[in-house]
């Protein structure tokens, strides 16, 4: 019945990734050149594969739609990496970090490739290490190690609160010597478009140049996408403002399944939006955790107070009082729930928005008192000087205002083992896939999973299925590259002209994003979904018939690059709300409300729902199918962080 | 708060630009300066007008999309702050805002108040990288490295890439992103290795690509949203 085959091997978990890469076919270095691969997205995960496709002898064709390819958003990360390096001695291993990934995601996620990703984690280390990667150290020269959200265990390496910037500008740096050496031809201001599939197969793809707005065709062997999450679907949320669902939606028309849409990650410690125009939120690192003390006022006419006159005896420091084991470091999903139950009983503090104050304070009144004020700065000084300039207001002496936000995507394109998804010659890499994360991701392990695809799993993957399949050139004179190009060039038309222009794309983009926000954040149920699913039916119909996009085509215009990723972000929307809907259980970040325990956990149904949703585009409505999870390593259990 | 803003307006790398003033009301004191720019764009789509193109990515101050020079100074007036994170409480006490591109001949404006910074990432490309291939590095902990050159190479490395260093300076110089690059690989036991190749290619580029030569102006560092330090120059010096 299932058309999914996850390909993942059999046997000993800790033997099926060697196995595996004995069983993969290999290409003689002598003939690598002979291949050619595109590369969509330079994050970790696309500027990792470059550079790695680079140094194996394979042509690369890389494409970001970034001034340059340091830009992309993995640099913003700030917290950490998870290896499990134990160089701290306090019982990890390659195990412990599976099993902590699999019940972190609440046993959403496929066990071969968790137990994979565990076992790559400390080679990312050592590779990072060997390119420069200034990671911090104690004082005896050996790497520093800290202890991140949802882990009993220091495993987290870090770069003060930029971890991701140093570990992207290492990708990107490895990239940039194969661009030197010619095996990576890069462009960048470039978006791709449409996907081109030749008999059942991509082949290429089509780019919009953001400069001239000319449009192209660019062919090859395969394609990888590495085109990062959807968080921006809720118009508000900590992802850069260009991050974008286009490329995978693209492809998804075309064939390939969008698992689990509805999983997304809202991230506990963001700092709470100030009014109507604010362009997106800022992420406060959940390392911030391990030293803040989280709270609220007990009463409700304290809210206004200024927090340092609130007596200790009326501060309810919740996380500590509800999860007394995790406290402060419960996972995020579970923070953010909790977080938004106290605003929800009206002891939210900050600015009212909507007749709503959304925030709670993140104190760190006493590690300062502990350690001092010059320790604290060494630790997280980029964060608070961060904090103190969107805010304006100095968390050394008041404590921080915080609320969840979205932040990450679990869900992404279907991808089996080998990280190819339903379209054959077509793989996804990073946040793009749906993969290992399941249900909720644990900190410091987006950076991990980007580097793993793109260092170690992707670049062997991608050599077996050129290895295997024999593939005549496409010319760009195929008639399946002319019809692509055209269906792109017709869709510009239609963003560009239509019949009664009168809303900005933002103006879609936000009401597409508060519809989400309410419907499929961080609490669900039927009726609001079902609600939300007609007016985005509606709202889409509106975008078409009212989008105005001023300017020319043919010329850069941004106006015109934000009507493209909104009208996806729409689609995808609803895609969203549908899998919210059918998935009647609550697992991680998806909180039904009602599979909820009287606590307030989620309430998950093994029984029924333990499967990856596999979304197949079709005119008439999205298709489900379901690939069942197996665990034959691992026990369900409860998540219990009390 | 209301704002005059003079906004540098041009076709194209070709046409001539000049600056068209425009007005912005009733912005929130809590508005970022990109946020006000939304704004007046959502004004110019209304009246059918093209939108004036800026770079921006994050929004959060690290991933050195944002530039603009305001009021003639890259990133504005706030020290150690990207544009993106500027505030308009920053401006109670001026409310005519002139706003230009940043101006180098290495960084020919594409369109309004964007340029291209690609010779940047020729820069890189030049020699601003280990050259360590992937799956063949040794345990991470094999190799010690002193805190305090790890915590200088780190304060070098935090380099995102801008430009206002080149904006600023008046010989439009490179020096100072150019030479974080280096000396964050030269304080580290694996990039040193090739710290004399990699200074002399990267300078060459940087010549080639037509920025001029330090100085000593130190008008970058004051600049730098990131204070990189202009003692990385040294570093570089003494490599060549």
């Amino acid at each position: 019945m299932s058309k999914l085959n996850s390909n993942a091997p059999t046997g000993d978990i800790d033997k099926r990734w060697e196995k595996h890469l004995f069983e993969l076919s290999l290409i003689a270095p002598q003939n690598r050149a002979k291949y050619n691969i595109i590369v969509i997205g330079t994050g970790l995960a696309g500027a990792s594969l470059c550079a790695t496709l680079g140094e194996s002898g394979y042509n690369v064709q890389s494409f970001c739609f970034n001034d340059s390819p340091r830009r992309a958003h993995s640099i913003a990360a700030q917290g950490g990496i998870n290896a499990s390096k134990n160089y701290q001695n306090d019982g990890d291993s390659i195990q412990r970090l599976f099993y902590d990934t699999m019940k972190g995601g609440d046993f959403r996620a496929r066990e071969s490739n968790v137990y994979r990703l565990a076992q790559l984690s400390g080679n990312i280390i050592d590779q990072a290490v060997s390119q420069g990667v200034p990671f911090a150290r104690e004082y005896s020269g050996y790497l520093a190690n800290r202890s991140f959200g949802g882990a009993q265990v220091s495993r987290t390496f870090y770069a003060r609160g930029q971890t991701g910037q140093q570990l992207l500008l290492g990708a990107y740096s490895a990239m940039s010597k194969e661009v030197a050496s010619g095996k990576v031809k890069h462009q960048s201001r470039s978006e791709m478009l449409e996907i081109i599939l030749v008999d059942g197969k991509a082949r290429g793809i089509v780019v919009r140049d953001l400069v001239s707005g000319e449009i192209t065709a660019h062919t090859a062997d395969c394609v990888v996408m590495c085109t990062g999450g959807y968080s921006n679907a809720f118009y508000l949320s900590t992802n850069a403002k260009g991050c974008n669902t286009s490329a995978t939606w693209r492809a998804h028309k075309k064939g390939a399944f969008y698992a689990n849409p509805s999983f997304t990650q809202i991230h506990p410690t963001c700092i709470p939006p100030t009014g109507e125009n604010q362009s997106k939120l800022t992420l406060m690192s959940e390392s911030l955790r391990n030293d803040g003390r989280i709270w609220a006022p007990k009463k409700i006419e304290d809210c206004a107070k200024d927090p340092r006159e609130i007596a200790e005896e009326d501060r309810d420091y919740f996380l500590e009082r509800m999860y007394p084991a995790f406290a402060n470091l419960v996972p995020r999903d579970v923070a953010s729930r909790a977080v938004k139950s106290i605003c929800d009983e009206g002891r939210g503090i900050g600015t009212e928005i909507h007749g709503e104050k959304l925030g709670v304070y993140l104190d760190f009144s006493s590690i300062i008192k502990r350690i001092g004020e010059d320790k604290v700065r060494e630790k997280y000084g980029n964060l608070f000087d961060m904090y103190e300039r969107i805010s304006g207001e100095n968390p050394y002496q008041l404590p921080m205002k915080i609320y969840p936000a979205p932040h990450y995507t679990m869900g992404g394109l279907w991808v089996d083992y080998n990280l190819m998804t339903t379209i054959d010659g077509l793989f996804a890499a990073g946040e793009a896939n749906y993969s290992e994360h399941g249900a909720n991701r644990l900190g410091a392990s987006a950076l991990m999973q980007g580097l793993a695809d793109g260092y170690f799993i992707a670049p062997r993957t991608v050599a077996n299925y050129l290895a295997k399949n024999k593939l005549e050139p496409v010319g760009l004179d195929h008639p399946d590259v002319v019809k692509a190009m055209d269906d792109v060039k017709d869709r510009i038309n239609k963003l560009m002209n239509a019949p009664e222009p009168k809303n900005s794309p933002d103006y879609y983009h936000k009401k597409v994003g508060r519809i989400l926000w309410a419907a499929c954040g961080m609490s669900r149920e039927k009726e609001s979904l079902e609600a939300a699913i007609e007016e985005i039916k509606a709202l889409q119909i509106d975008f078409w018939q009212h989008v105005k996009v001023t300017g020319i085509d043919k010329d850069m215009n941004q106006t015109l690059e934000r009507a493209g990723r909104v009208a996806d972000f729409i689609e995808l929307g609803h895609l969203m709300c549908r899998d919210a809907l059918e998935r009647e259980e609550s697992c991680g970040c998806h909180a039904r409300m009602e599979y909820l325990e009287s606590d307030g956990e989620a309430k998950r149904d093994d029984v029924n729902f333990a499967y990856v949703a596999a979304w197949e585009y079709s005119e008439d409505g999205a298709i489900l199918n379901k690939e069942q999870l197996d665990f034959e390593f691992v026990k369900p259990s409860v998540r219990d962080y009390t | 708060m209301n704002f005059t803003l003079h906004i540098w307006r041009q076709k194209n790398a070709q046409s001539k630009g000049d600056f068209q003033t425009y007005q912005v009301d009733d912005i929130d004191s809590d508005t970022s300066f990109l946020e006000m720019l939304d704004q007046l764009n959502e004004q110019l789509i209304g009246k059918g007008e093209d939108c004036i193109v800026f770079d921006y990515d994050c929004r959060e101050g690290i991933c050195g999309a944002c530039s603009l020079v305001i009021n003639g100074h890259p990133h504005g007036e706030k020290k150690a702050t990207t544009t993106c994170q500027l505030y308009m409480r920053e401006y109670t006490n001026q409310n005519e805002l002139w706003i230009e591109p940043f101006r180098a001949d290495s960084f020919p404006v594409i369109k309004d108040v964007l340029t291209n910074r690609d010779a940047f990432d020729r820069i890189i490309q030049a020699g601003g990288y280990v050259s360590t291939n992937t799956g063949s590095a040794p345990d991470a902990n094999s190799q010690l490295i002193r805190k305090p050159d790890a915590d200088a190479a780190f304060d070098a490395a935090t380099c995102i890439g801008c430009g206002a260093c080149v904006a600023v300076c008046p010989n439009a110089s490179a020096s100072l992103f150019v030479s974080a690059k280096i000396a964050h690989l030269d304080h580290l036991p694996q990039g040193r290795v090739q710290s004399d190749t990699r200074a002399t290619n990267m300078v060459r580029q940087m010549e080639l690509e037509g920025f001029g030569s330090c100085s000593n102006h130190r008008h970058c560092e004051s600049v730098c949203p990131q204070d990189i330090s202009i003692s990385n120059i040294t570093t570089m010096n003494r490599l060549l």
